[in-house]
């Protein structure tokens, strides 16, 4: 244990939260292009036209052009299916494709559009509850390994190659499987289809791959009698229509972080605050756990320096988290192993920086990523480097452990970089298992001393930020080391300001959920 | 004809052509596995192989380390590379120079051209984040960077580049079939000499299978391959940049 303050840590908490209300204020009165094809994914709007775009963007953008959009989509689906449109599918077509636009100017009363809906919104929650219970069913039959529970990411760009690799890195020790995106798929305002076979970096994420890799998985936990999690990433311009794909499609995890689009894929901060707050209550009722980004700021910012922006912003995450009804037990707030490895007592550093996160988020599945910056292309001193990160992560009781590759500066993942990986992992958190409860550090020594500093840092942080504001905060690089400003960025023009009727009962529903 | 420098791989005696290898082969482990493992590394040149470690590391897949002692030899002295002779230069140095001696920011555009959809390159030296611990050019207060991301024809990149007076242009060719990388590269160069503005401009050709030798060959001003850092491309341009300045 290191000491930490209860009062400083309470402090952090109740700034954080100011900093997180004063953003629920804008996301209450917004919404965006994403959230509201999110919406119309939900009452099982699906398809896509000849030229591949889906039916959810051509109503969506339809209805935006027109300036209705911010009366919300459902309003007008409503309003198709009072007028005795057959099925949500027909209404939705109807809204693309017919002659004439719905203006909004006569019609069915606000009574007949509520009761028009009511059974489609009960079907969306009944789809995230069903996946949900299939989950938890799975898991009381075949629990899931000990933690830290290795994760590990496929990248082939074929989907059915991922699968064949998800089910050896199961084979292997692995109990997470991620399927890395293509590049640049957070910048598509759009979700594509199908099955995918091509792809650079990684592989697509759309619903029928999330359901090729859950059924491998599936397939790998039985026959291992352990459970194999899946996780992809609700991030970038698609976030919540990502999320509501894997509530349904049984996913365990999911990267979502409230900062991360803004300042690494230049995502506009309003759209992101808005998207990330639909995706979290998407997220809280599925019973899936996020994985938030702070290990990416030591790749830009120095991990010395700037260890403390990385806290700062888990209480952040932990914010915005908490306002979206999600419980401590599903915030994998990140952290990383990113100080330079020829640094003298750099692993004491990041020793106390990890149990220091252990014991400010006793409840929370904290995700802890392997050494990238420092990296090169010496796969043998990367499998040293990633010993000593296993070792952090063993001896400080960390949730959730992504594997580090010795290939990590080379190229994606192959089969034995991964069984490799996997193996030396192994060997670390079983030869080192009970070391965490066996030794205690100095009271003053340098791993309490650096713990301390952290927190001390943090929290001068989080006060300049609560009196600023987020916006401002990251306009002047608070995070990361990157500036971004509140206009600027990819998405703006998909942020809209809710009429004063607008209508989104499945939000509503989620809200109220317990 | 210079002499033949003959030189072989070194375990610990000259010339005992000593190398280790690992890698898959799609069969699960086996004395027949073990064999074949062995021819493999036979295949490749390896005398006496060793196959060190034979283990499952998949269902039907095995995983091999072998030592063997490898029966190439390669002539030293006839390997030529030219070399992008510029000198590494840190962040610092880099933002003191365009301060000092250029004393205005310094206009890049890159693109990834033709039908390449694959930003990594262009991005990894151009976006913020940069690469390997390694700033991109969007990072500098320095450079102006402009990045026009994939799938750009050679006449848009052009007519970017002129209207924001680019001193650089970065073109990034990743994926490619049939050498059609070779033949977007040069096309850009023959269409900015047509235009007669090739003297104004500095043209620096990126990716995996780009080297050096290649980008000079097709009219480049230099080429970067894989593993090439932001710093590298920015000392370049901005010793070069430099240079015109100065002039």
């Amino acid at each position: 244990m290191v000491p930490v303050d209860d009062r400083k840590v309470a402090r952090c908490r109740e700034l954080a939260d100011a900093i997180a209300a004063d953003v629920q204020r804008f996301i209450d009165v917004h919404t965006t292009v994403g959230v509201e094809r999110t919406v119309l994914r939900a009452y099982g709007v699906s398809g896509v036209n000849d030229e591949g775009v889906p039916l959810v963007n051509l109503v969506v953008d339809r209805y935006r052009e027109a300036g209705l959009l911010d009366r919300g989509i459902t309003h007008f689906l409503a309003r198709a299916l009072a007028r005795g449109a057959r099925s949500v599918q027909e209404a939705a077509e109807g809204l693309a494709y017919s002659s004439i636009l719905d203006d909004d100017s006569t019609g069915p009363t606000r009574e007949e559009e509520q009761l028009a809906i009511a059974d489609a919104t009960q079907a969306a929650l009944d789809r995230i509850d069903l996946a949900r219970e299939k989950r938890e069913a799975l898991k009381r039959v075949h629990a899931p390994g000990a933690a830290p529970l290795k994760y590990v990411i496929v990248a082939t760009g074929n989907i059915h190659d991922d699968a064949l690799q998800a089910k050896a890195a199961a084979f292997a020790g692995a109990d997470i499987v991620a399927v890395i995106r293509a590049t640049a798929q957070s910048l598509l305002d759009y979700v594509p289809e199908g099955a995918t076979t091509e792809g650079y970096g990684g592989t697509f994420a759309t619903q029928e791959n999330f359901r090729i890799i859950r059924a491998a998985m599936d397939e790998s936990t039985r026959n291992f009698g352990r459970y194999i999690h899946q996780t992809n990433y609700s991030s970038g311009l698609c976030m919540a229509e990502i999320a509501w794909i894997g509530a349904v499609e049984g996913l365990d995890m999911l990267l979502n972080d409230a900062m991360y689009g803004i300042l690494f894929r230049d995502i506009n901060m309003c759209r992101t605050f808005v998207d990330q707050y639909v995706s979290r209550r998407l997220i809280a009722r599925a019973g899936i756990v996020i994985n938030t980004g702070e290990d990416n700021y030591l790749t830009t910012a120095d991990a010395i320096d700037k260890a403390h922006t990385v806290l700062a912003s888990q209480f952040i995450n932990e914010a915005f988290a908490f306002r979206a009804g999600l419980r401590e037990e599903q915030l994998g707030l990140g952290h990383a192993y990113e100080i330079d490895p020829w640094i003298e007592d750099s692993f004491l550093i990041e020793l106390a920086q990890a149990q220091l996160v252990r014991q400010i988020f006793p409840r929370h599945p904290i995700k802890w990523m392997p050494p990238t910056k420092h990296k090169t292309g010496d796969i043998f001193f990367a499998h040293v480097h990633e010993a000593m990160f296993n070792l952090v992560g063993v001896t400080t009781n960390q949730s959730i452990e992504l594997l580090g590759m010795l290939s990590e500066a080379v190229h994606n993942p192959m089969l034995m970089d991964r069984y490799l990986s996997l193996k030396a992992t192994r060997y670390v958190h079983s030869a080192c298992k009970h070391l965490g409860d066996e030794i205690t550090f100095k009271p003053d020594g340098r791993i309490a001393r650096r713990a301390v500093q952290v927190l001390d840092e943090a929290l001068a942080q989080l006060e300049e930020v609560a009196r600023e504001g987020i916006w401002d905060a990251i306009g002047r690089g608070a995070f990361a080391d990157v500036k971004r400003t509140r206009t600027g960025g990819k998405g703006y023009s998909g942020v809209l300001k809710k009429h004063a009727g607008y209508m989104n009962p499945l939000l509503d529903a989620l809200e109220a959920s317990p | 004809m210079s002499r033949k420098e003959l030189i072989r791989a070194y375990g610990d005696r000259q010339n005992d052509g000593m190398v280790q290898m690992s890698f898959v082969l799609p069969i699960a482990p086996s004395a027949r596995a073990r064999e074949a493992a062995k021819v493999f590394a036979g295949e490749h040149g390896l005398r006496d192989p060793l196959v060190a470690t034979m283990e499952a590391c998949a269902e039907g897949y095995a995983f091999f380390v072998v030592y063997g002692r490898s029966t190439h030899a390669v002539d030293f002295a006839a390997i030529e590379v030219p070399e992008v002779s510029t000198r590494a230069l840190s962040h610092d140095e880099i933002e003191s120079i365009i301060k000092s001696d250029i004393q205005r920011k310094v206009v890049v555009v890159g693109a990834c051209t033709g039908a390449d959809a694959h930003t990594v390159g262009i991005d990894a030296i151009l976006n913020y984040k940069g690469y390997g611990g390694d700033k991109g050019l969007e990072s500098y207060k320095g450079f102006e960077a402009f990045n026009m991301g994939a799938q750009v024809e050679n006449e848009q990149l052009a007519a970017r580049a002129r209207a924001v007076g680019a001193d650089a242009i970065l073109v990034s060719q990743v994926i490619t079939q049939r050498d059609c990388h070779k033949e977007n590269g040069k096309a850009l160069v023959d269409l900015i000499k047509s235009q007669g503005w090739r003297d104004e401009v500095l043209l620096l050709f990126g990716g995996p299978r780009i080297d050096h030798k290649l980008a000079l060959d097709l009219g480049f001003d230099a080429g970067f391959g894989p593993g090439t850092k932001p710093s590298d491309v920015a000392a370049f341009v901005v010793e070069r940049v430099r240079a015109r300045v100065q002039r």
